[in-house]
């Protein structure tokens, strides 16, 4: 028969580091049904016919907390066999907390004192005999960091577990308590098994309304029991939980006394000494923003970048050099010069008179025609034709000017373009395969289009942040590993929860402005769920990475490149942020007591190089894979809406330039007029607003092929003067935050529905999201041309209505248990 | 004198006396270890004013101050 053996014990216990090691990469890591919770499972490296189920980090089993009763429903409706309960032996008192509640459910526990090597260095000393004996169950010493004792622990309790010996908690609470604890055991009868009859008459005694629900205890036991708690609460002069809990501190104590020496020590401990320079008054904020700056300067800045254009241009590119990129490149840089050279010379000719026309035809010719390049050559020399290149970089600044001439021109007619695949080890990139593996099966143009520019083009765009969110998420496991990251909320807290959110947002918040992405998966270190959702709803409000492009559009066609456009949409952004958070906190849907900010700091330690690596790799993975189906669903709709549409009455498919008859721009007709109270109500702009669900910086490419260029800059340049005929200083800021604000591109709601699991809170967020987005636009349209051109009409009533409404939402005040 | 834990000064060891409130917190900070009758060592405060940090059981842990108000101490 399997075993299943549960896996219990506090955070910070090495619960984790216990869990690889007893199972190695047996491991499935999952949700509990219904939840976010993370749950994980396992086969013993040493007896596959043994699980192991990893139970959250828990202090209790109180009915308060998710990770809590997750664990409870499971122990209790689920039976495993036994119990593995692992113990920080350097903080014993508070651990046993959790192993006494353990030990009343009637189930086989085997308790595992971990970091037993930190607590002999220290010259503590637990007396093992003694302290199994007043448990009433065995402890094996381990140090899960190290390896040692953690085969025995797990045979203790497949021993355990096979032997069907149920723990029976040995521990005795105060006689007054007693009494009572017995005369509601003797009430609920065989309404419970025997072996877990002291869980139920404590939980009923604890008055836990789980307990009280599930039993259902008809009204004459009821009375019963209310009756022997009131008696008991009386004569204590105290209310039942509390009871209970001092009880179990009263009985720890009590074990301990003779079971425990801990040595006396004036000295403070190394993670003491750490704590008083990261947590000092004065270093504490400088400290926190020098270890954000670096993490986000490796994960989005620098490494980072280099990673995810190596994926994206690289692998889901052209391809990539595995050796010899630089001399490649600087065969480019030459090419790209004398290329600049002929073209200058044979503009100066041109202005000179000279017919260019035939020249430049053949020169995009494969093989040229020497004859029409002799007459050009000759006719040039005789006007004696000299000219300038002018090299830029690409920053746009002049590097240098090449002056040129007839010798000059005749040397760069010779230019031939570098072939990658001729410098070092050239690795094609995934479409360039595909495409090559596509075209020697004859597969039609349509299907290659939707292969290519649809799925590869889709998912790729998404696969290509997997490097760089690996990156992220070593950082994150190793501040999280470290304590660190519990000091983060500590720091913090204060300004977050100011708006509903948790110290640990702001992480999510600052990798948000890299990319939304990791910053939506960044909000897993934030335990509350409350406080996890509120993030994930409010962070891809900060202008990403890739919205800089549209930024940078609005900045340079309508502001004349003013300074401070972007940062006004940097403040915009995080102005999002915090309105969402204080009124967010305050519906219906956050209602409800806020998570306590009641939190172990735990001591500083360095986290093994194996947990990290697992922990990388599980976000990594489940990234790729929820997130995936959403976007190769998304990338194939967005692909036949964009390349189907009725060119000269007939229905079919659209070359790259035939964007205007898609469906899509059907539809953007359709949807246009719902635009138009934001100022941007044409066909274009709603196309190019909902291709940026599939990339923000597809946004500024679409608007190109829809004002007829087949290919644009990175801003847009070619299209400034057109998009500036198109609209106002008003209503072009207005298409910009709504497109800052709305609903994220498709890889980040992937991210977003991984993060919630749930469909509902997905589509709250995005609804959420783009409801904000449509009403900022509407203000910043409406108010804005009625301060900047003065018009006034039946928008700008509802914008102001709307602002008052909102005012409203912000300020009013709320009932909940912060200001009790 | 009695006083509430919000008040009680850094780097000051105090008692606890009482726990007022109820619910989800009251019984997390219980579960945590700050029942009647332990002594609790005051480390210190964020650099923010928010939360405290405290030494119990031999492990620190933080509370912020609107919850600390609701721990009577001597």
């Amino acid at each position: 028969m399997a075993i299943r053996i549960a896996l219990a014990g506090n955070p910070n216990s090495g619960k984790t580091t216990l869990f690889n090691g007893l199972t190695g990469s047996n491991q499935y890591v999952g949700n509990w049904p219904g939840v976010t919770v993370e749950k994980k499972e396992g086969k013993l490296k040493s007896n596959k016919q043994v699980e192991i189920v990893d139970l959250p980090g828990i202090y209790s089993l109180s009915p308060y907390t998710l990770e809590e009763v997750v664990a409870r429903e499971y122990l209790i409706k689920e039976r495993p066999e036994a119990i593995l309960n692992i113990v920080d032996g350097s903080n014993l008192e508070r651990n046993l907390y959790l192993t006494t509640q353990l030990l009343e459910l009637g189930i086989p526990v085997v308790v595992a004192i971990n970091m037993i090597d930190i607590v002999n260095k220290q010259g503590d000393k637990i007396d093992i005999t003694k302290l199994s004996h007043k448990l009433g169950c065995p402890i094996v010493e381990i140090s899960a960091l190290k390896g040692t004792g953690i085969t025995q622990a797990a045979d203790k309790a497949v021993e355990i577990a096979q032997a069907q010996k149920a723990a029976e908690a040995v521990h005795r609470f105060d006689e007054r308590v007693e009494v009572a604890i017995a005369a509601i055991e003797a009430a609920i009868g065989a309404k419970v098994n025997s072996e877990s009859k002291r869980w139920y008459a404590t939980k009923l005694f604890e008055k836990d309304e789980k307990v009280q629900a599930e039993l259902a205890l008809a009204a004459d036991i009821k009375a019963g029991v209310e009756n022997a708690i009131a008696e008991c609460e009386k004569i204590m002069d105290d209310d039942a939980e509390s009871i209970i809990a001092s009880e179990r501190y009263a009985v720890i104590a009590d074990i301990l006394k003779d079971s425990y020496r801990k040595q006396n020590k004036g000295s403070l401990t190394t993670s003491d000494k750490i704590d008083q320079v990261l947590t000092n008054r004065f270093l504490a904020l400088p400290i926190f923003a020098i270890v954000m700056t670096l993490v986000y300067y490796i994960s989005v800045t620098t490494v980072g970048t280099w990673a995810t254009d190596w994926a994206n241009e690289g692998v889901f590119g052209d391809g990539w050099h595995l050796v010899g990129g630089v001399a490649f490149e600087e065969a480019t840089g030459e090419y790209e010069e004398l290329i600049a050279q002929r073209d200058a010379y044979i503009e100066a000719a041109g202005d000179a008179g000279i017919d260019t026309e035939a020249l430049q035809a053949t020169l995009e010719e494969e093989e040229p025609s020497a004859e029409v390049i002799a007459s050009f050559t000759e006719e040039a020399k005789n006007k004696d034709i000299s000219a300038v290149a002018v090299i830029e970089n690409e920053d746009g600044e002049v590097e240098k000017e090449i002056p040129v001439g007839a010798a000059e021109f005749a040397v760069s007619l010779e230019a031939i373009e570098p072939d990658p695949a001729e410098f070092g080890v050239w690795v094609p990139g995934v479409p360039v395969l595909v495409e090559g593996a596509l075209d020697s099966m004859g597969v039609a143009d349509w299907l290659k289009s939707l292969i290519l520019d649809g799925i590869i083009a889709g998912v790729g765009a998404v696969l290509g942040f997997v490097p760089q969110l690996l990156i992220l998420f070593i950082f994150l496991a190793f501040l999280e590993g470290c304590g660190y990251m519990a000091r983060v909320a500590f720091i913090m807290d204060r300004v977050f929860r100011k708006f509903g959110l948790s110290g640990k947002s702001f992480i999510p918040m600052l990798i948000s402005t890299g990319c939304g992405i990791p910053g939506v998966m960044a909000s897993r270190t934030i335990e509350s769920q409350r406080d996890r959702r509120m993030t994930i709803m409010t962070t891809t409000f900060m202008p990403c990475g890739a919205k800089l492009p549209v930024i940078a559009l609005i900045a340079g066609a309508l502001f004349g490149g003013e300074w401070w456009v972007s940062p006004s949409a940097y403040f915009i952004g995080i102005f999002a942020v915090v309105a969402s958070g204080i009124i967010l906190k305050k519906t219906k849907l956050f209602e409800g007591d806020p998570a306590p900010f009641v939190m172990e700091l735990p001591a500083y330690h360095l986290p093994p190089v194996g947990n990290i690596l697992r922990s990388m790799w599980e976000r990594g993975s489940s990234f790729i894979k929820k997130a995936g189906t959403v976007i190769l669903l998304s990338s194939i709709v967005i692909w036949i809406l964009s390349r189907l549409g009725w060119v000269e009455g007939q229905f079919g498919y659209l070359e790259d330039t035939q964007l205007d008859s898609s469906i899509l721009a059907a539809f953007g007709n359709a949807v246009a007029w719902m635009f138009i109270p934001l100022g941007f109500g044409d066909w274009k702009s709603a196309v190019a607003t909902v291709v940026g669900l599939v990339a923000k910086e597809n946004v500024v490419g679409t608007l190109g092929i829809l004002y007829g260029y087949a290919e644009v800059s990175e801003e847009g340049n070619e299209i400034w003067e057109q998009f500036a005929s198109n609209y106002t200083v008003v209503s072009g800021y207005a298409f910009l935050v709504f497109n800052l604000l709305c609903a994220p591109c498709f890889a980040a709601i992937g991210a977003i529905k991984r993060e919630m699991n749930n469909a509902k809170w997905t589509w709250i967020a995005i609804a959420y999201q783009t409801v904000l987005a449509y009403v900022a636009a509407l203000w910043i349209y409406q108010i804005g041309n009625l301060i900047v051109f003065g018009t006034f009409g039946i928008g700008t009533v509802v914008a102001i209505v709307t602002v008052i409404g909102f005012l409203y939402l912000l300020f009013r005040s709320h009932k909940t248990a912060e200001n009790r | 004198m009695m006083a509430t834990l919000r008040e009680a000064k850094v780097g000051t060891t105090v008692k606890v006396k009482a726990l007022r409130g109820e619910g989800a917190t009251k019984r997390r900070i219980m579960d945590m270890g700050i029942t009647k009758g332990t002594e609790l060592h005051i480390r210190k405060v964020a650099p923010l004013g928010d939360p405290i940090e405290l030494t119990i059981r031999g492990y620190e842990l933080s509370l912020r101050k609107a919850d600390a108000e609701f721990i009577d101490v001597e």
